[in-house]
């Protein structure tokens, strides 16, 4: 096996061109489980941990660019005021020690279904940079990233640069199902984010179907229906919830059935967007 | 390579303070050398491969394709086992290796040694075994094949004004200790072997060990290295005939250390339950009769399943008076995997049951849990449903009220994340949390049972080095992490008063102390101590010590301690004084249960015990808080999950214990009601609280839900599934 | 790599993790193998004094860099107050996690003072029994000493406060 190091990112582009097979890896969270339990031992390593650049953030465009080696505390530490629906994922996942290395790059990396960062970045309408040395840049939105289980748009030339994410401009919240209080792989979670300038509302489902995946006919409902002037309507939310739950295609596994996690992601959503809720119509009292 | 529990202290606490763990200062420094930890120059590893298989033939076992790898030094099958083919704690019925057949997901087939482990893994991957899958048995309600049928009969009245029934379950739990099973295996010069193990009972290892490798006795010899905890995992026998075997073929000191996953199918797990219950009553709450029918699912192997089922027939009504019985405990085999011992033994999966059983007849009698469960109380001068006489002091009526005066924690918290259910992972900023408190009461026996030669084995050296008195106390007990080293030099120092105390690294060059399992070793081993210290001190010839060794040189007594002897149960009715001693603990326990998610967080637990003399107050709190701790992990998320034979969850990140954070703070009130049987009038400690604290919890969600909750792991969904009309496995009150 | 402050000069193939590195090739056993996938956090060390669990590190990624683990911590016989406090309040039972659960604390303490946010942003203030659990929650203890190890780390909090 061979170990790749480059410390520039045009170094790690032209390593992971020459070498499509390399796998990259930054905190070592999931690649790491791989090795150490022989599940795979891949040609070649390609360790991103040199690369600076990856582990800064700064608004670019009117976007929050997140690197994608910018480990969880960071953005807990540093990204609660823009990105508050990120950050409260980002302290859900694993454990301190976990979250001083893991990356939202890294989550992305490795398209877990059960992905912690997915779910906010889907409701906050997120774009994953990536890059290539020979095809150059592409945004992918969120939504096009994750293609299945352990699959996304990510070309074997490509790297994760960076996610752009609006800086929040309303309410938003995550929330996860574990099955102890603390370090713990979801259950199933939910996100919510509410953009009151365009009257909409983002979700993401996570640990809910094969992709982490948005709900759109409920995002459509309140679209349609919700006035942002107005107290939340209760049948409203119930069906917001239903909506919602009805987006999960969830399977049974171990931690838990799917007919608990599509119940759980409804009761998730009516919690969440009545928060917001509560936020947004406090934010425009005071 | 062995710097382990051999340690000196020259604190001068005696028993009854909470005297300091002599190794603890190796513990926090990191020096202190695990099984994992050992290291010889030009050892060599050994990895097992496993049967992918809860049932099938083996049609042959090609290992050409291992040899050939780089390397590779030897690869091992059933032929290669130099004597007796089988092992077994009680029954010798299972195979070092696989012959012809394997009977659970996980039983080892073939070894291999090679130079590096990661050569060793890619070895056994590469032997090619044919096999054929045929049905197994995955259902104990199916089995056909009894390891021991226990009934017991008392009285003829199964009528009563008050009747309630309920059907229970038990899932699998695993004991999870966090240092997986590792060992060292030394050939020597004269043939033998000497292994370095962490075990909980050096001695039954050498007498499974020694007919396996064709060797005497006096050829294998065990030392004990450091035991990342046990919990009754270590009772079986893991891989110490494979490592043995291994060395003694290469003439190489060969080490074996199983990862997390390879731990799970590594060692026996908690038997899982199925049980039937039905309780008669009074009006007025008094127990006329119980009924039932504990099923346990031994496995694939028998491993401790007798005794297991002993304890489910003996306690299976609990700590109350009940006039009029019929138990029927059944310990059967199938294809699933093996069980045996964990903390509570027996007693855990009744205790849910019986305890669930008073909650429902407080309900139909309009009596709170508490006033149930004084009113039936057994207090000393009763009988054990098998007739046994409880003679020494078992106040538990007043434990219970005790429990029931202590101060009850603040209310649900408002919005503070960090004390919800679901904690930071916001679930929940307060709706639907509901709170709910329940109790639950648990006896269990200490010390081997039903006719067993419990004893233990102490030698006791005093003698004078640099000119100060010194105490070598040497035994083969096992210190698993209960601080069972501390006791001994509390012993030491308390009856030769001599503040310089070693406790040796435990051995079979000196006699069985039995396992430490059954909440015993302070009992037993406490006692052998003790005694040898008493034959050193005869010896002083009333002298002070300084002066006793000046004038007689060293002096050194060795000495055997055994409980009163206990007998078989009847076959055919149960009765029998089959117990030694008794304990008893109770619990409350207070959660706060998000009803629509089915999330719970344990705000507390309080604790009552009666451990008849305290011999080291801040030891025994660790013994209840960590018995409590596990119990919770049972009521709450602990569960093998097991599908046609096949274990679905082998790791820590699907396999939940308790965290920090699901660990809540206790208060415990200790009682000393001495039992005069016993060493210092001590009673066990150990068990006793992993028992009372998963019916305390489960009765706290019911109270907090109002669901009846049958099966204990309580999933998400058997609350919120429920709650929202759907299908679970939750039946409603 | 320096390990415990000193230099250590090892060749290791990519795929090994740091904690194999520590243990197997350079002796260094007071991290321990839980679960060798970062949920337990027995081998949890201080990488230029950030808490990380060495499963999940590759020890190639530590080129160069100050490594401490529990070996590490004492000045000659004189205890880390942390290790004397979970003796003191008897924080461990077979002691498996406590290597890991003491480095932990180590870096927490570090972290607190430093006023790293802990699952509450908006609180990293007093560090009170509740927060300490929350900062602690990566370190699984099976012996069930988790009320000591509160009890011990909160004793050296107080301490440093005083």
């Amino acid at each position: 096996m061979d170990f790749l190091r480059p410390t520039t990112w045009e170094e790690a582009l032209a390593a992971k061109a020459d070498r499509p097979e390399a796998v990259p890896i930054q905190g070592g969270t999931d690649v790491m489980v791989e090795l150490n339990f022989d599940v795979r031992r891949p040609a070649a390593l390609l360790d991103l941990g040199q690369v600076a650049e990856l582990r800064a953030w700064g608004m670019v465009g009117g976007f929050c660019r997140v690197g994608a080696g910018v480990p969880y505390t960071t953005i807990i530490e540093e990204l609660g005021g823009p990105l508050p629906g990120l950050a409260q994922a980002s302290r859900t996942v694993g454990s301190p020690q976990i979250r001083n290395r893991g990356s939202v790059g890294g989550n992305l990396g490795a398209a877990s279904p059960a992905g912690d960062s997915h779910p906010p970045l889907l409701a906050a309408d997120a774009v994953v940079e990536v890059e290539s040395r020979d095809r150059g840049v592409r945004m992918v939105p969120a939504t096009a990233f994750y293609l299945g289980v352990k699959r996304s748009a990510l070309e074997p030339d490509e790297l994760i640069r960076a996610v752009h994410v609006r800086p929040a401009t309303g309410p938003q919240y995550f929330s996860k199902v574990g099955t102890r209080n603390a370090m713990v792989i979801a259950v199933c979670s939910f996100a919510i984010a509410l953009h009151p300038g365009e009257r909409r509302v983002g979700t993401g489902l996570g640990s809910a179907a094969p992709t982490p995946r948005r709900a759109y006919e409920a995002e459509e409902l309140l679209a349609r229906e919700l006035d942002w002037q107005a107290p939340l309507d209760p049948a409203l939310l119930r069906r917001f919830g239903e909506l919602c739950a009805a987006a999960a295609a969830p399977i049974d596994d171990v931690r838990g059935t799917a007919a608990y996690r599509v119940h759980a992601i409804g009761v998730m959503a009516r919690r969440t967007l009545t928060w917001a809720w509560n936020d947004h119509l406090g934010r425009r009292a005071a | 390579m062995t710097e382990t529990a051999s340690t000196t202290t020259t604190a001068g606490q005696g028993v009854g303070e909470s005297a300091r763990r002599p190794d603890a200062v190796l513990k926090v420094t990191g020096e202190f050398a695990y099984a994992s930890d050992l290291w010889l120059d030009g050892m060599v590893w050994g990895v097992t491969l496993r049967s992918p298989h809860p049932s099938a033939w083996i049609r042959s076992i090609d290992v050409g394709p291992a040899l050939k790898i780089d390397g590779v030094l030897a690869v091992l099958t059933h032929e290669d086992v130099p004597g007796v083919k089988f092992f077994g704690l009680d029954r010798r019925d299972q195979p070092v290796l696989a012959i012809d057949q394997v009977r659970y997901q996980g039983e080892p087939v073939a070894l291999v040694a090679a130079d590096h482990p990661e050569t060793a893994r890619r070895a056994a991957a590469a032997i090619v075994v044919d096999y054929e899958v045929r049905a197994a048995v995955t259902d104990p309600r199916q089995a056909t094949d009894v390891v021991r049928h226990q009934p017991v009969r008392r009285g003829d009245t199964f009528e009563a004004e008050v009747v309630v029934t309920g059907e229970y379950e038990v899932g699998m739990q695993d004991q999870a200790f966090l240092g997986p099973e590792s060992g060292l295996a030394v050939p020597a010069e004269d043939g033998g072997v000497d292994l370095y193990i962490a075990t909980q009972w050096l001695h039954v290892d050498r007498d499974q060990l020694a007919p396996c490798l064709g060797l005497p006795h006096d050829k294998v010899r065990l030392t004990l290295s450091g035991v990342g905890g046990a919990f009754g995992a270590r009772e079986d026998l893991s891989m110490q005939v494979h490592a043995c075997m291994l060395a003694l073929r290469l003439n190489r000191p060969v080490k074996i250390v199983y990862g997390r996953e390879e731990s799970f199918f590594g060692h026996v797990h908690r038997h899982p339950a199925l049980m039937r219950y039905e309780h008669g009553a009074t009006r007025d709450g008094r127990l006329v009769y119980v009924k039932a029918d504990i099923l346990l699912d031994g496995g694939a192997y028998c491993s401790s399943s007798p005794a297991v089922v002993g304890n489910a027939a003996s306690l299976g009504v609990g700590p109350y008076e009940v006039p009029n019985v019929r138990v029927d405990a059944t310990g059967v085999y199938t294809n699933n995997p093996p069980c045996g011992a964990m903390r509570g033994f027996g007693a855990v999966q009744a205790c849910y049951a019986y305890e669930s059983q008073m909650d429902r007849l407080a309900e139909a009698c309009g009596l709170s849990p508490v006033e149930i469960r004084v009113r039936n109380a057994v207090s000393q001068g009763s009988r054990l449903i098998t007739g046994q006489l409880i003679d020494a002091p078992a106040p538990l009526a007043g434990m219970l009220r005790d429990l029931e005066s202590m101060p009850l924690p603040e209310g649900p918290p408002a919005t503070d994340l960090r004390a919800l259910p679901g904690g930071v992972s916001q679930t929940t900023r307060g709706e639907a949390v509901r709170r709910g408190v329940g109790y639950g009461v648990g006896i269990k026996n200490i010390c081997f049972s039903e006719g067993f030669d419990d004893y233990s084995t102490a030698r006791v050296r005093a003698e004078l080095v640099g000119g100060e008195p010194h105490v070598t106390v040497h035994t083969a007990a096992a210190e698993v992490g209960q601080g069972l080293v501390t006791l001994q030099a509390q012993i030491a120092r308390t009856e030769l008063g001599i503040a310089n105390v070693t406790v040796a690294t435990a051995d079979t060059a000196v006699g069985s102390a039995g396992s430490s399992s059954a909440s015993r070793q302070s009992y037993v081993t406490g006692g052998a101590v003790r005694a040898a210290c008493e034959a050193v001190r005869k010896r002083f010839d009333g002298l002070p010590a300084r002066e006793a060794l000046e004038r007689f040189g060293p002096i050194e007594e060795t000495r055997e301690y055994r409980h009163r002897p206990t007998y078989p149960m009847d076959p055919v009715t149960g009765q029998g004084d089959s117990h030694t001693q008794l304990a008893l603990c109770v619990h409350r326990a207070v959660v706060d249960v998000d009803v629509e998610l089915g999330l719970v967080k344990v705000v507390e637990l309080a604790a009552v015990q009666d451990v008849g003399r305290v011999l080291n107050p801040q030891a025994l709190e660790g013994q209840i808080h960590g018995g409590s701790a596990q119990g919770l992990g049972l009521a709450l998320m602990e569960e093998i999950q097991v599908r046609d034979g096949l274990v679905l969850n082998p790791s820590f990140t699907d396999y939940l214990i308790p965290t920090i954070l699901d660990m809540p703070p206790m208060q415990t009130k200790i009682l000393e009601n001495p039992d005069p049987a016993a060493p210092y009038g001590l009673r066990g400690a150990g068990e006793p609280p992993t028992l009372s604290s998963t019916p305390a919890i489960a009765a706290a969600v019911r109270a907090a839900t109002g669901l009846r909750l049958t099966r204990v792991p309580i999933r998400p969904e058997d609350i919120a599934l429920f709650n929202n009309g759907e299908v679970s496995d939750g039946k409603r009150t | 790599m320096r390990v415990n402050g000193a230099a250590e000069s090892l060749d290791v193939e990519p795929w090994v993790s740091l904690l194999d590195a520590l243990r197997d090739r350079l002796g260094v056993t007071g991290p321990k193998k839980g679960c060798d996938q970062g949920a337990c956090g027995a081998c949890t060390v201080l990488a230029d004094g950030v808490r990380i669990n060495a499963c999940l590190a590759l020890a190639v990624q530590y080129d160069g860099k100050e490594i401490t683990t529990i070996e590490g911590l004492a000045t000659g016989d004189d205890l880390h107050p942390l290790q004397a406090a979970f003796i003191r309040h008897d924080g461990l039972q077979c002691g498996y996690c406590t290597p890991g659960q003491i480095c932990s604390a180590v870096a927490m303490l570090a972290e607190h003072r430093a006023g790293m946010p802990s699952a509450v942003t908006e609180r990293s203030g007093e560090l009170d029994e509740a927060e300490i659990r929350e900062r602690m929650s990566g370190n699984l203890c099976r012996c069930g000493a988790y009320n000591g190890i509160v009890d011990a780390i909160k004793d050296v909090a107080g301490q440093e406060a005083r």
